[in-house]
């Protein structure tokens, strides 16, 4: 017994050497090859107590890689480890009603002035917008090509049998969703969620969420910054692209129970400033040849 | 068929020439498993011992009880762990949620009754005959629990391989109180199950493969332990 766990502590404390903050210096050439690779790719050691901040931002500002694109200049220029959690926007404001992060990314102006009037939020401030598409197969099964996201919707009710993939996960995009249906003149929970089995309810992020109408070949709402990212890997196609409804503004709100509030703030002045307004407005340009956000610092919308 | 070929390739090109990224996510994960499993050994080891060596009221149930949490599904012991750890939850001063202590603390949780249960088990099969056998011939109670964990040792460090390839191998709990936290609680199983999801097949591929040997060894060092007690001796 005694030896046995002998021999696991030296193993456990050997996988400790080689990553830890304090370790010892490597016995051997590969071992310090190995400390070397790893100490390369990760800025601090992964359990060491530096300052962190937390962001949760709504999945379309992640799966874009904005987020991965800002993040390290924040860091440098503040100094501070940025967390950066992804998640749809009802669960992003829920961390932050819970106090379990500091600043929060979303896009849905009525939970944000909620979240704001409850007392959870300091101040609703938009920093960048695009739009909402209905993207689908190239062949248009349901025949929505053209039509403004509404009359889109009543089709696609009325047909049952092409496919819509929902967000169906409380994000800032189901809530537009469920915002259209509304105005299309349906109830979200007793006419479009028991519509049938063409109505899917995929519960996860905005890039998950193309995968599986592109495997579904069916229809969905996105973003057209995720989609764009996505456009590589999917046969899906913008259908629906006109509309007021479709506009979609992202804000920043400085969460009240921040345990930093000055890191916080200077999170939301680092986005709304000029220079990296710029780089929102450009990043992207390159890549997909259009923007994919429109900087709106100031703005009120 | 080709791309998935095509990512395999890439994936296997990414382990041989060590891509950083892949294997600071697979060293992450090692850690964070290890210090649960060291953690739960240390604490749950004994606690099996000690349910072993003593007799009390209802003791039967409480095995059979432990013997059930082997189960436990990841995502509520992550759901418990973030209600405790979050902010307004009973322990959520100490900012323990999204880091690598959160995922430990849950981890721990989770191959809790693992630990216990199969060190209990491990001692039960050494065998009512050898306590026996050291009593008759006179050993006091000290010796006769001092025979019994030498006998057992190998099956009881089983007990702790399985908790590691447990708490390596699971998603819920990293996912839900780490949250994936690039470069701070990005997990091969968390990071995974990203990746599928963005369509970064080779990447994931690389990291499944890594998780798959770990998961491997593990299997492979309990069956050289169980047949012949390893070449250590």
């Amino acid at each position: 017994m005694k030896r046995s766990l002998a021999v696991s502590l030296f193993l456990l404390a050997f996988v400790f050497a080689g990553c830890g903050e304090e370790s010892e210096p490597p016995q051997t050439a590969e071992a310090a090859a190995a400390v070397e690779k790893v100490s390369e790719s990760a800025a601090t050691p992964p359990m060491a107590r530096v300052e962190r901040l937390r962001v949760a931002t709504t999945t379309s500002l992640y799966d874009t890689g904005l987020w991965g694109y800002l993040e390290p200049m924040f860091e440098d220029r503040f100094d501070v480890e940025l967390d950066v959690l992804y998640a749809g926007t009802g669960k992003a404001i829920d961390w932050g009603k819970r106090g379990d992060v500091d600043v929060i990314t979303v896009h849905s102006r009525a939970r944000e002035e909620l979240f704001v009037s409850e007392g959870y939020g300091v101040e609703r401030v938009p920093f960048a917008y695009n739009y909402f598409l209905i993207v689908g197969p190239a062949d248009d099964p349901a025949g929505i090509s053209g039509m403004n996201p509404e009359e889109a919707f009543a089709v696609l009710m009325d047909n049952g049998e092409a496919i819509f993939v929902s967000r169906g996960d409380d994000s800032g995009t189901h809530g537009k969703e469920k915002s259209i249906w509304t105005a299309a003149g349906f109830d979200y929970d007793s006419d479009v969620r028991t519509a049938g089995a063409w109505y899917v309810e995929g519960g996860s992020g905005m890039g998950p969420t193309l995968v599986m109408a592109n495997e579904m070949q069916g229809y969905t709402l996105s973003d057209i910054g995720t989609y764009l990212a996505y456009q590589g890997d999917l046969d899906l196609v913008p259908i629906v692209d006109q509309g007021d409804a479709l506009l979609n503004v992202y804000s920043v709100l400085q969460v009240e129970a921040s345990g930093n509030p000055e890191l916080s703030l200077a999170l939301v002045e680092f986005l709304t400033s000029p220079d990296i307004q710029q780089l929102i407005g450009n990043y992207g340009l390159e890549v997909y040849g259009i923007q994919l956000f429109t900087p709106c610092a100031g703005q009120e919308i | 068929m080709t791309h998935l070929f095509e990512a395999f390739n890439i994936a296997l090109r990414m382990i041989v020439t060590g891509d950083s990224v892949v294997f600071s996510i697979a060293l992450r994960t090692l850690l964070i498993a290890s210090t649960s499993t060291l953690a739960a050994t240390l604490l749950f080891v004994p606690l099996g011992c000690m349910v072993h060596f003593s007799t009390f009221r209802g003791k039967r149930l409480a095995v059979g009880f432990i013997q059930t949490m082997y189960s436990v599904p990841t995502v509520f012991v992550g759901m418990l762990v973030f209600l405790m750890v979050s902010r307004s939850g009973p322990i959520g001063g100490m900012g323990l949620l999204f880091s690598p202590w959160a995922i430990i603390l849950g981890e721990i949780v989770l191959i809790a009754p693992i630990i216990t249960g199969l060190t209990i088990s491990a001692l039960q099969s050494t065998g009512k005959c050898l306590e026996d056998t050291a009593t008759a011939l006179g050993a006091g109670r000290g010796i006769m629990i001092l025979k019994v964990l030498t006998e057992a040792k190998y099956t009881m460090l089983t007990s702790v391989l399985m908790g590691f390839g447990r708490a390596v191998s699971e998603v819920g709990v990293a996912i839900m109180v780490g949250g994936n936290i690039s470069g701070y609680t990005r997990t091969l199983t968390t990071a995974i199950a990203l990746g599928v999801g963005k369509g970064e097949t080779a990447s994931s591929i690389a990291l499944g493969l890594i998780l798959l040997f770990l998961a491997m060894m593990v299997s492979i060092v309990v069956n050289l332990l169980q047949h012949g007690h390893g070449g250590e001796k």
